[in-house]
């Protein structure tokens, strides 16, 4: 049995981060699990750019972002072993992992950083009807083919679902030769980054219907036709509307669920909101010692908040083995923050006066898309944040910044609540 | 010269295959796919009848019972995944009890052994998710579910091994009697043959029509399914059933041997033999009718939906047996449901026919046991080690959701009939088959595949044919 005081499944953006940060943060012993042949996660087939602006104050590719953060890794001589599965984790810390060189071995933790990304819908949990040929790809895996492969996955190609991983492959399908002919969305807005549609759709004349989903899928062997049809309020979809696209390829970006079947096994207690676990202000979830971020915990828009949330899970972590579970005993207790009104989530879902920084972001994403609104916290019943916001919407992430001198100077304080309220 | 040539390398084929390889017989299966289950036999409900159902004194009645009662030794012997899990047929209406009385009646008739009518006090404790409106069921103990996948592949592989040849991508085009034997034309060429059996599944009136003058008539009767995660394991353990009644037949609820929770099928005719696509109408009339056996169905852990088509003829019987008009021809015909359950005494039937035609000897060199793709999962900790230091191919995860590793993927493609396509190597080890769909795994899966068949990887395809997964390279045709 291995002993390490920090133990982080995933190497991708979220874990990189968490590890350099839990470094720096005084814990020595660190030991990332990477399932891929390299570090950088998902980063590594992201081969355009846009990342970093937050983090780095410059534009970035994919693999650039992560290279950042594996250097640092290096340089911080953290240890990380690639090509190597976790198989299961106890609620007593000790991992379970397996690969080609070590065989099967185990890990007693102290602390676990949950890092393990997401997963992206699958046809078949979408319940599209029609054949099932070849030539039906959810854009990750059409975008692992050809940025890391090289290879054509199609040439005339119909995407269902406007989230980011769509329109940027309908760009890159585009640039290497392929006819991108529509991108249908379900829903009335995009589930995408508004930069995304304008720089991936809008320059490149591809149309983007919203309310449109498929209903057919011809092809015994490969796709020959996708139709696709328009979607009532009740998002199911209207006769008569149907347009028949020939084409070999569908591609699909229709979300991304958390990977969570490990934090199931270690019992960590779920957000059926999110898909993620439920953590609180210092991202530790309901099993003492057990963190989340990045994509595990929620989806996020840009991965620069990603390394932020990850930085600290990082730090709590550390301070976590370094002081026990005494890290988390204040005098104040727990104050729940509960999402309503528009706001779906909110991460973290819990907040201790006592015990958090001067100031704490609390992410969430919003149901719909609002025009000219107001995101409004309450601490029980007094609004104290009224932000004027001219548009929001589910595709990206909005943010309140909650203070702690406030909170802590609210006398019995039992609840906050974040909610979208109209002008 | 074959001795027989089988046509069709579905779950009947196969079994015939393997049976009629016990004897000194020079036996081949055509197949028009690139693969053994590819057609009705991949795409269906997966259980193992009791045998409650078929009318009694029918040859269906007979083989399901037989078929049910050979499979659990036939799974052990042949190494695939068989459970005894039990079935119960659901009655939701107090006035239809009597017909749980008649099926229980026609149960007993046909052979079906430990059959038991229960009430709601005991249905609830065997099933906790049945349906509020239950007021009792049939109990067949007896009742099973199986790999179905499993089961053919293990048939096709066994029969391989004893010597039976398997031509794949060869489609019949014609049948011709010469000079006292049969000449087969297909895709690939003329095959000459003394005996011919026709497991060709939907296409079986086809070929039949072709020889005889009596004629058979199959129509492809689709079967829409769901197919829940493994996170629903345990939603269900038994196979329920809903009496069919006036209020309708309802649709199956069971679970998996892998754990997973199958709901279906839909019943719908139609004239296309190829025609297994899902429609919304079908899904929709799923999704609600197995909401009446069951209550809070995890519906939204479907991972897959697919359709597949039962060969009913319109005598609704199996048809095995040469035919009166054109000798040396074996129809094994109208193999729809139980035809799954019955396919080990199918394979029996028809070996004994064309024994008895034949008078062939027995095959001293048969060997009846076969094992199959090992599953590191069924190993302890240490000797999963212990084989990961002797082949680290076993250590190394391809598919995530099924945790299915590259050593496991590897005896797919190498051992005899491997696979040679995703979908291949998807029903012999499961990669590809779990909650994310291949997302993940199908672009490691056509690098393995490629390499051990040392083909280029823009050459593997999904299922054969013209399913290509890769056309091109980047900017190939700019």
């Amino acid at each position: 049995m291995l002993n390490y005081d920090i133990v982080i499944i995933g190497g991708g953006p979220a874990g990189l981060a968490a590890a350099v940060s839990a470094k720096r943060s005084g814990v020595e012993s660190i030991l990332v699990l990477e399932r891929d042949k390299e570090l950088g996660g998902i980063l590594n087939q992201c081969i355009h750019n846009g990342f970093g602006l937050h983090t780095f104050k410059e534009e970035l590719t994919g693999p650039e972002y992560a290279g950042r953060f594996i250097e640092q890794l290096l340089e911080e001589k953290i240890e990380y072993r690639l090509n190597t599965m976790v198989m299961d984790i106890a609620p007593n810390k000790v991992v379970t992992a397996m690969n080609r060189e070590d065989g099967m071995f185990e890990i007693q933790a102290k602390a676990i950083i949950l890092a393990m990304g997401c997963r992206e819908r699958s046809r078949g949990a979408l319940n599209i009807p029609g054949y099932r040929p070849a030539g039906i790809y959810s854009a990750g895996t059409a975008q692992r083919l050809v940025n890391m492969e090289g290879y054509m996955p199609g040439r005339e190609v119909v995407i269902l679902g406007s989230g980011d991983i769509g329109l940027i492959m309908a760009r890159r399908m585009t640039l290497e030769g392929a006819k991108v002919k529509v991108v249908a969305e379900l829903m009335p807005y995009s589930g995408g980054l508004k930069r995304n549609i304008v720089q991936c759709l809008d320059d490149y004349g591809i149309p983007l219907k919203l309310s449109h989903t498929v209903v057919d899928i011809e092809g015994k062997e490969r796709v020959e036709a996708i139709t696709i049809a328009e979607v009532g309020p009740d998002r199911r979809p209207i006769p008569g509307t149907e347009e028949r696209y020939t084409c070999d390829t569908l591609l699909l970006s229709c979300g991304l669920i958390p990977e969570n079947e490990l934090s199931r096994s270690l019992e960590v207690e779920m957000s059926p909101v999110t898909s993620g676990p439920l953590v609180n202000e210092c991202l530790e979830t309901n099993v003492e010692g057990v963190f989340a971020c990045g994509n595990v915990l929620h989806v996020h828009d840009l991965v620069d908040f990603v390394s932020e949330e990850a930085s600290a899970a990082g730090k709590h972590a550390a301070e976590y083995v370094k002081n026990g579970a005494k890290h988390a005993e204040t005098g104040a207790k727990d104050i729940p923050i509960v999402a309503t009104e528009g706001a779906r989530y909110t991460v973290p879902k819990t907040i201790n006066p006592d015990r958090m920084d001067e100031k704490h972001t609390v992410r969430f994403r919003v149901g719909d898309v609002y025009k000219n609104c107001y995101v409004s916290v309450y601490l029980n019943d007094e609004r104290v944040i009224h932000k004027k916001r001219p548009v929001v919407a589910p595709g990206e992430m909005e943010e309140v910044v909650l203070k702690k001198e406030e909170l802590a100077a609210f006398s019995g304080l039992s609840q906050i609540t974040v909610k979208i309220e109209e002008a | 010269m074959y001795d027989v040539v089988i046509i069709g390398a579905g779950v009947s084929g196969s079994a015939s295959a393997r049976e009629l390889s016990r004897y000194k017989l020079n036996v081949c299966v055509v197949e028009k796919e690139e693969d053994v289950c590819c057609g009705t036999s991949k795409a269906n409900s997966a259980i193992v009848h009791a045998g409650f159902d078929a009318e009694a004194g029918s040859l269906m009645a007979k083989l399901n019972v037989e078929g049910s009662q050979m499979m659990e030794g036939l799974s052990k012997e042949l190494d695939f995944h068989y459970k005894n899990n039990g079935s119960l047929v659901v009655c939701l209406h107090e006035e239809e009890k009597p017909n749980l009385q008649d099926l229980y009646d026609r149960g007993v008739k046909n052979g079906v052994k430990d059959l038991r009518i229960i009430d709601r006090e005991e249905l609830v404790a065997l099933e906790p998710n049945i349906s509020d409106e239950a007021v009792a069921a049939l109990y067949a103990p007896t009742g099973g579910i199986v790999c179905p996948f499993g089961m053919n592949i293990a048939f096709a592989e066994n029969a391989a091994t004893n010597g039976v040849e398997f031509k794949f991508d060869t489609e019949v085009t014609g049948l011709e009697k010469k000079d006292g034997s049969w000449v087969i034309k297909t895709s690939q060429g003329d095959i000459e043959t003394k005996y011919v059996v026709n497991a060709a599944g939907v296409y079986a009136d086809k070929f039949h029509n072709m020889v005889s003058g009596k004629k058979l008539h199959i129509t492809p009767r689709r079967g829409d399914y769901c197919l829940l995660d493994r996170s629903t394991e345990g939603f269900v353990t038994h196979t329920i059933f809903q009496l069919p009644s006036k209020f309708g037949k309802g649709v199956l609820v069971t679970p998996t041997v892998h754990g997973n929770t199958l709901i279906g099928p839909t019943a719908i005719d139609i004239e296309n033999k190829e025609g297994t696509n899902t429609t919304q109408e079908g899904i929709d009339e799923l999704i609600n009718k197995a909401g009446t056996t069951v209550k809070g169905l995890p519906i939204r852990q479907v991972i897959t939906s697919f359709a597949g088509l039962r060969a009913h003829e319109d005598g609704h019987e199996f048809y095995i047996g040469e035919l009166e008009d054109a000798k040396g021809f074996i129809d094994c015909a109208g193999i729809e449901s139980p035809g799954l359950s019955s396919a080990p005494a199918i394979g029996k039937m028809v070996a004994e026919i064309v024994k008895d035609l034949t008078n062939a000897e027995e095959n001293p060199n048969f060997v009846g046991t076969r094992k199959g793709i090992l599953d590191p999962k069924t190993l302890s900790n240490e000797e999963r080690a212990e084989l990961i230091k002797k082949d680290p191919a076993y250590g190394n995860i391809i598919c995530r959701c099924e945790m299915i590793t590259e050593g496991e993927i590897i005896d797919a493609i190498k051992r005899p009939l491997g696979a040679k396509s995703l979908d291949g190597v998807k029903r012999r080890t499961r990669a590809g088959m779990g909650r994310c769909q291949s997302g993940f795994c199908s672009p490691r899966t056509i690098e393995i595949l490629a390499r051990e068949r040392g083909v280029d990887p823009a050459e593997i395809t999904k299922a054969g044919g013209d399913s290509k997964i890769i056309v091109g390279i980047n900017k190939d045709r700019i």
